[in-house]
């Protein structure tokens, strides 16, 4: 596995919500990395990001690494769930919530 | 560079024959697109297998020369109720 696989690999594994994107949660540099933060933002959970921008050896790896060719790429738990447009399905349908473990706003919530 | 919608539609269809493409120009700038593709082939796969075939349709353009491309995928409405 080359140092870029390895590192997506380690980043991936120690980070429940891991989002690989374009700019920061701050200051998203892409309308679809943007959609992707807000879509976790509303869902209030805690995230960490990589800026591919600025790791050019992981944006060419990443897509590799998942057979995805765009950015934003959204791991839960290790897997890869998708880009922005799987999330907003899945975050329109409740998918999200239940994957993040989050209450859904229906449910009784813990 | 920019790449006419018929052009997506004409590879989506080349890779998966019997699918419905829908084809929409965001910005109006040939180069931000939204499509939605049907195919009964896309029955039990996942999400990302469903988007997966779309994008090897599409043969290395998307997140290249084509930046962006918003993706929905479906199975047609009479195989999901079969």
């Amino acid at each position: 596995m080359s140092d870029a696989q390895t590192r997506i690999a380690d980043l991936v594994k120690n980070n429940d919500v891991m989002l690989f994107m374009k700019g920061t949660a701050l200051f998203p540099q892409c309308g679809f990395s943007s959609r992707a933060i807000a879509i976790l933002d509303r869902l209030g959970a805690k995230y960490e990001t990589v800026d591919v921008l600025q790791d050019p050896e992981i944006r060419n790896g990443i897509k590799e690494f998942s057979d995805w060719p765009t950015i934003p790429q959204l791991y839960v738990k290790g897997e890869f769930v998708g880009g922005s447009d799987i999330m907003m399905e899945m975050f329109e349908s409740g998918e999200l919530q239940e994957l993040l473990g989050q209450p859904s706003p229906s449910g009784d919530g813990k | 560079m920019p790449m006419a919608a018929s052009e997506i539609s004409d590879m989506i269809k080349a890779a998966i024959p019997d699918a419905e493409v829908t084809i929409r120009d965001l910005v109006g700038d040939g180069d931000h697109y939204a499509a939605r593709v049907v195919s009964k082939s896309f029955a039990g796969m996942s999400r990302i297998r469903q988007h997966q075939a779309v994008y090897a349709a599409l043969k290395g353009r998307v997140g290249g020369e084509l930046h962006a491309l918003q993706l929905e995928t479906a199975v047609p409405q009479e195989i999901i109720s079969e």
